[in-house]
């Protein structure tokens, strides 16, 4: 089963290109554009980033984070949620930028296999920017009232944030 | 905008707090210690990012994203009923989430947002939204990616054993993320008047 997982990646990229070199598609040209592209998402992700890893490793060294994580781990730990998972929960659905580098903190701190950082992992990967997408929708399309959206939408989060913890606790036992 | 209330509330908290524990000098380090981190973080995640940008968008040229579309033609009609008929506003939408689903921001951004102004326009161009206009936002607020790439970059740089294999998790959370959202539209357009 391990030998299987291990080898997808590179399955992965097998089919990728034997399909892309079948259909005829330019396989040297198109790997090589999107990595160009995966470039300038880091170009235009790392200002923010030193911005915002500069205010975590703050709010560490003071003792902030320590504090918040312990005010809100009873609550989180009914849940399920690791407690040091509490600010990635508070920032996603505000700034995804902001969560992106919280998240990196906590696989850093915690160890990227480990229980914190499988969690911190799944729950960027499976949720969006909240906020930001409901208005980037809302003002092109001329919006006043949105309804319902931002309770569906967050309820949405809750539900990927749950998952999250209860998914990677379940498939990777510590 | 956001993004500066997020980093003044950071700060103002941190010399606070570092002010009532005695901690200044260790949160002066944290300042240089912040910075250097995240150019390290940029260039331990840069290699798996761009690979699998490239990855993706070998897909894309391949006709994936199309092929995806299509597929995606007939459970999106079930879901915008209101826009059943109408070929411009399903053909946005299903170019839309098919871009959502490989990962292409940039590419779900411009018929996501064409999709939004058609239901507008199909419902009458009032300022309140339409139970079709809500389904759609509520979709591209929630995350529908299959490959996380920038999260497999970032468990990379943090030296994990196998940046991947999250991907089941991720699947999992997605789903149940998607269904809850899905879910509660449906509930609350019933009793939510426009």
């Amino acid at each position: 089963m391990n030998a299987v997982f291990a080898l997808s990646v590179p399955l992965i990229l097998l089919c990728a290109g034997g399909w892309a070199m079948h259909r005829g598609v330019d396989l040297a040209g198109a790997l090589t554009a999107g990595a160009g592209d995966g470039l300038r998402v880091l170009a235009r992700i790392l200002p923010t980033l030193v911005m915002l890893l500069t205010g975590i490793h703050m709010l560490r060294a003071s003792g902030a984070l320590d504090l918040a994580t312990r005010l809100l781990a009873p609550w989180l730990g009914r849940a399920g949620i690791p407690a040091a998972c509490a600010p990635l929960v508070l920032l996603r659905p505000f700034s995804g930028s902001g969560a992106l580098a919280m998240g990196a903190e906590l696989m850093r701190t915690y160890g990227a296999d480990s229980p914190v950082g499988r969690t911190a992992a799944v729950m960027l990967g499976s949720s969006e920017t909240t906020f930001y997408a409901v208005g980037v929708y809302f003002g092109a399309a001329g919006v006043v009232r949105g309804r319902y959206t931002l309770v569906a939408a967050l309820l949405a989060d809750i539900a990927g944030f749950l998952a999250a913890a209860w998914s990677a606790r379940w498939l990777f036992p510590a | 905008m956001v993004l500066s209330w997020v980093w003044i509330c950071m700060v103002g908290v941190s010399v606070l707090c570092a002010l009532l524990t005695g901690r200044t000098e260790a949160l002066s380090r944290g300042v240089v210690e912040g910075a250097s981190a995240a150019v390290e973080l940029c260039v331990a995640m840069g290699g798996v990012l761009c690979l699998w940008s490239g990855v993706m968008e070998v897909m894309r040229r391949s006709g994936l994203a199309r092929a995806l579309a299509r597929a995606l033609r007939r459970p999106l009609e079930r879901l915008f009923r209101a826009a059943r008929g109408d070929r411009e506003a399903m053909e946005a939408l299903s170019a839309n989430l098919s871009a959502n689903l490989l990962g292409l921001g940039n590419a779900a951004t411009p018929p996501g947002l064409a999709a939004a102004r058609r239901l507008r326009a199909l419902s009458g161009g009032t300022g309140a939204a339409s139970d079709a206009l809500c389904m759609l936002v509520v979709l591209n607020a929630a995350s529908l990616q299959l490959v996380p790439v920038t999260v497999a970059g970032v468990r990379a740089a943090a030296g994990a054993a196998a940046p991947f294999d999250i991907l089941p998790a991720v699947w999992i959370s997605s789903a149940a993320s998607v269904a809850v959202g899905i879910l509660s539209a449906r509930l609350l357009a019933r009793v939510w008047p426009v």
